[in-house]
């Protein structure tokens, strides 16, 4: 069973609601037990990454995520979501990340509007293409993912950076490591681009 | 690539959609949950909702439809009419909308603008102004409130350049001389508008043919809002979509 972590933050019904548009039973819990037994996890979010962090740890959800990570078991972080799994972020630089993947959250250096809201084409990098999740992902030309952040992911190493999207540059999109993954942009929110992105999660056997 | 967005709006009165001319003279147009579920598969890039009457009714009304709306949809979903408070902001935004609209309340109590953004996030918070050319041709867009009924001492571009100033993500421009009319969106305004502020202005008031969605996204509006000619005049979204890739403006395929 697909677990949806719910910490207190807002949209997590729209997830439950588009991995069940793909045929996907999912289920929503505040619970670290019922989260540490998933078969695979979902870590959405929308919100501040301090007061976040701040819940996974208090709730015991934190301690929750890690084991399922420790365990090999898969894992998909969505936009605040997955950048909890990095060490740090500059939108919490009192409050370490997970730690699930190594590498820093950086705000949007640009001149243009931050935040970066809107649908924007998004392509696989190599380490993308040879993906088991990602693979053939835009065989059929780019695919735009609705995005809204202020921040995004900066993983160290260069082969976790699996797809990348353009805003004054081009920014890490997708990241993953092992049996972790994340997106920036909101699969829940992007028609049925997302839906099939998150059938994809729910088949991926890392 | 961050495409251009087409976005089908719903105006309700009374928990059905309607569209005005002007403003005014409303005519039904269905169910809002239905609408919202039908331009979702056709590939609006956003929905919005303006309960254009809210500030008279019932606010559980609203709440209701706004959860029976987000229920059907899979798209970013953008609410306003007669939010007033924070509070009020955040019951829309856990009804499943992802954006709220403040218009009246704004002008009112432009704090209200940066306490959203503080609260929700600036991408929460989509400014509406609904501006007119005074009757005596003078140069500037006068700002009006209370669904257009209520003409303010503000000029619409130093507005919306205070509007981001405390905060606001994005601005919904609407010119009420075009608005309902089709004969196409007021192209001034929109070059003026969007070269004075940084954030994304969807073009709103008059789009009655295809043509008219690209001539706004030409005079540099981030998106086009538009209700008729989706509503009553057999333009399907695909149809604009298409016909703006040819045009040569990144869309959604």
């Amino acid at each position: 069973m697909t677990v949806v972590v719910d910490y207190g933050v807002n949209n997590l019904r729209s997830v439950v609601r588009a991995l069940g548009a793909g045929g996907h039973a999912a289920t929503l819990s505040a619970d670290p037990e019922v989260v540490r037994l998933a078969e695979r996890l979902v870590v959405p979010g929308v919100g501040n990454f301090g007061q976040a962090r701040r819940n996974l740890a208090t709730s015991g959800l934190a301690d929750a995520i890690r084991a399922v990570a420790a365990a090999g078991r898969p894992i998909l972080g969505i936009c605040l979501g997955m950048q909890l799994f990095f060490e740090t972020s500059e939108e919490g630089p009192d409050e370490p990340g997970l730690g699930l993947l190594r590498g820093a959250v950086r705000r949007f250096r640009t001149g243009m509007s931050v935040p970066h809201v809107g649908w924007s084409a998004v392509s696989l990098t190599v380490a993308g293409e040879a993906h088991a999740m990602l693979a053939r992902h835009d065989a059929r030309g780019p695919v735009f993912y609705y995005h809204v952040h202020s921040y995004h992911p900066v993983p160290a190493a260069g082969d976790a950076v699996l797809a990348t999207a353009e805003y004054d540059g081009l920014f890490p999109t997708v990241v993953g490591s092992g049996n972790i993954i994340g997106a920036q942009f909101h699969p829940e929110k992007s028609q049925q681009a997302g839906i099939d992105f998150l059938s994809r999660f729910v088949g991926w056997r890392p | 690539m961050l495409a251009r967005r087409i976005i089908p709006c719903l105006d309700v009165a009374g928990g059905r959609v309607v569209k005005g001319v002007h403003f005014e003279s409303l005519r039904d147009a269905g169910d809002p949950a239905e609408q919202a579920a039908r331009y979702d598969a056709e590939g609006a890039d956003e929905l919005v909702l303006l309960d254009i009457t809210a500030s008279h009714e019932d606010r559980a009304t609203l709440l209701d439809l706004v959860a029976r709306v987000a229920d059907r949809i899979f798209i970013p979903f953008t609410v306003g009419g007669g939010i007033r408070t924070v509070e009020e902001a955040g019951l829309v935004l856990r009804a499943g909308a992802d954006k709220t609209v403040v218009n009246t309340a704004a002008v009112r109590d432009p704090a209200l603008v940066r306490r959203l953004a503080d609260s929700f996030g600036s991408q929460c918070v989509v400014a509406a102004v609904d501006v007119r050319r005074p009757a005596d041709c003078g140069a500037a867009w006068q700002v009006h409130i209370s669904g257009g009924r209520e003409p303010v001492a503000l000029d619409g571009l130093h507005w919306m350049e205070q509007l981001e100033s405390l905060g606001a993500g994005e601005i919904l421009l609407t010119s009420m001389d075009r608005d309902g009319t089709q004969r196409g969106f007021d192209l001034e305004l929109l070059n003026a508008a969007t070269g004075r502020v940084r954030i994304p202005v969807i073009a709103s008031g008059g789009a009655g043919t295809l043509a008219h969605l690209a001539e706004a996204l030409e005079a540099g509006a981030h998106g086009v809002l538009a209700a008729s000619i989706f509503h009553y005049h057999g333009c399907s979204l695909p149809e604009a979509r298409s016909f703006l890739r040819q045009r040569g403006f990144p869309v959604r395929p």
